[in-house]
């Protein structure tokens, strides 16, 4: 195959492959030979499934498989339970786990005759900014593989990035989607919480977990929602709203609509310099475009990260307790006098630092005596972030009434691998202007907005828009026009 | 302001984790944690006498589904993950010991 369709987007592949210029098999078999050719220095999957994914495409030629996903290839983060291969979180606590099921979301893109071509490495059980904690070493920067892509969704956004499958999916607690995708140059979507079921997604922190995609254009982002959102019997936190996102409707213009600018997010000197530029271009570029920008107030901003910390870990605690040596996972091979002390030398072999320090952080969050200081008061400082979003986005009463919030993703682009995976603190301010959307249950999406020249490497850097909790159809029509105008769609680094 | 945590205080949420540290990880792990817990206070400066907590921030509480048989795993497939198991159960040392205190 001359043509280098392995870099159009997923929609593309999918119209080439249903008017038969292309076969799903010829395209799956591209994509295999550029992870053959790629992936041994960039280290974005886990397990590649050659066989089952061309006997998938095979059905598709077939006509056997059709869909709105007929034939193109996707990777899926290896937190997603699949019912073939396995499924690890990049812990050694999995290693060898395979799951009776696979995950509603996964199972819905399969159904629509997607292609799962493999699943990606990630942070070990989703827990970090970088990539790095996954067992095997981590993901590198397709940009420049001394560099973190991100993470925790690491592989997934660097698998995009390189264009190791037509699009990827990964999940996003405090902004495990967003976060690599603007480090990697690529489309991260995190939809509302409750958008998509979490059935068959290893848990990590169950209010604030979500299920999104990688993509190569914010067409591909909605699509993909649109599959696999809607209610699950498995998962009743999941939304029965009706979801309406075709593309039609994204491609709308967005004249009229008010972009919210929040203060907040322009702290005196920790934004890159080329970071608060994208998002200054940003703002003109909407206003251009017959919306009007509003600088918006969200003051308990900067209490997101240590509110965040407090409950995402007392919820990990709770959901990795049931890691115990004895149902499945790791079991430690030496001889224990009694059952607490074979789970807990079984939890000491198999959990990496991070999955450590969380747990234990966690714990005495929720420990006596503590519970009311940490616990409790992060529970109340959550409601003061979810209050500041609906006071802006609240179109009724007398509050600003914004469409989407404009703001960076990240403070920096991609920093280097070891820099600071044995700073815990450092890590966690990664996160400092995605946690608030998953606090709130709020949608959020990162958008390529060019490169910056750092260190002789050409960086990708991100922009992010924030929408009120199922009020994607509106935010993916900005971040549509954003795509659109600004000349940064398709961008990719050299391979 | 900031709570201080000290090597007893890791022990003791270790044994409460599950988690069979050794002195090094002890040592390493208290002071990591003490800089979160450091940055964690600056809750502290907020007032949220009558905030109500968020636990979560779906609109949906308690959805319940019609209460029919469903498929469910049968034992071989259960099992199809345990370390050690034995006719149709999970193998484990023996449960009563040294007080079941972990760590």
């Amino acid at each position: 195959m001359t043509l280098d369709i392995t870099h159009a987007t997923l929609i593309e592949q999918r119209d080439i492959i249903a008017a038969k210029k292309v076969s799903a098999t010829e395209l799956t078999q591209a994509y295999l030979d550029r992870i053959q050719r790629l992936d041994a220095s960039l280290h974005c999957y886990h397990e590649i499934f050659v066989e089952r994914a061309l006997q998938v495409a095979a059905d598709v030629d077939a006509g056997k498989i059709t869909g709105p996903l007929a034939g193109v290839t996707l990777g899926v983060k290896d937190l997603f339970c699949t019912s073939y291969g396995e499924t690890t979180c990049s812990s050694k606590m999995l290693k060898g786990y395979r799951s009776p099921f696979t995950a509603t979301s996964i199972q819905r893109l399969e159904n629509a005759g997607a292609v799962v071509i493999g699943k990606t490495v990630m942070d070990e059980f989703a827990l970090g900014s970088s990539c790095e904690s996954d067992i095997d070493g981590g993901a590198r920067n397709p940009w420049d593989t001394s560099r973190v892509p991100g993470g925790s969704s690491g592989g997934s956004a660097a698998a995009m990035a390189a264009s190791l499958a037509a699009a990827t999916i990964g999940t996003d607690t405090g902004g495990s989607i967003r976060q690599p995708a603007a480090l990697c140059g690529v489309v991260g979507f995190k939809p509302s919480y409750g958008r998509i079921s979490r059935y068959g997604m290893v848990a990590c922190a169950s209010s604030l977990d979500q299920a999104g995609p990688f993509t190569r254009s914010v067409g591909d982002a909605a699509l993909l929602m649109q599959i696999m959102a809607g209610a699950d019997p498995h998962d009743n936190t999941c939304a029965d709203h009706h979801v309406e996102t075709d593309l039609h409707e994204v491609d709308q213009p967005i004249e009229g609509l008010k972009i919210g600018l929040p203060k907040q997010y322009v702290l005196e000197g920790a934004n890159h310099p080329a970071v608060q530029a994208a998002v200054d271009a940003a703002a003109k570029l909407y206003q251009s475009q017959g919306a009007e920008l509003v600088e918006i107030d969200l003051p308990h901003t900067e209490y997101g990260i240590p509110t965040y910390y407090v409950q995402m870990t007392a919820e990990l605690s709770s959901n990795l307790a049931r890691y115990d040596g004895v149902h499945y996972g790791h079991r430690t091979a030496q001889s224990t006098p009694d059952l607490a002390q074979l789970t807990a030398l079984s939890r000491e072999e198999g959990f990496g630092d991070e999955v450590k320090r969380r747990i234990m952080l966690g714990t005495y969050a929720l420990s006596s005596g503590y519970e009311q200081k940490y616990y409790d008061k992060a529970l109340r400082v959550r409601r003061l972030i979810k209050n500041d979003f609906d006071a802006v986005f609240d179109t009724q009463g007398d509050g600003p009434g914004v469409h989407a919030i404009l703001c960076p993703t990240t403070t920096h682009p991609a920093f280097k691998r070891g820099e600071l995976i044995d700073d815990p603190l450092a890590m966690y301010l990664n996160d400092i202007y995605t946690v608030n959307a998953n606090l709130a249950g709020i949608a959020g999406i990162s958008l390529p907005a060019g490169t910056v020249d750092v260190e002789g490497a050409a960086l990708p850097i991100g922009i992010q828009l924030l929408g009120p909790a199922f009020g994607e159809r509106t935010l993916l029509r900005v971040a549509r026009q954003y795509e659109k105008h600004a000349g940064h769609a398709g961008l990719r680094p050299t391979l | 302001m900031s709570q201080t945590i000290t090597e007893t205080d890791v022990r003791q949420v270790a044994k409460l984790s599950r988690l069979k540290l050794t002195d090094q990880e002890v040592t390493h792990f208290t002071g990591q944690l003490a800089a979160v817990l450091g940055y964690i206070a600056k809750l502290d400066e907020l007032n949220v006498d009558g905030v109500e907590p968020l636990a979560h921030a779906s609109d949906r509480h308690t959805v319940l589904r019609d209460d029919v048989p469903g498929q469910t795993l049968d034992p071989d497939t259960a099992l199809r993950n345990a370390p050690d198991q034995q006719d149709a159960f999970f193998k484990v040392p023996k449960v009563l010991g040294s007080g079941g205190g972990g760590a």
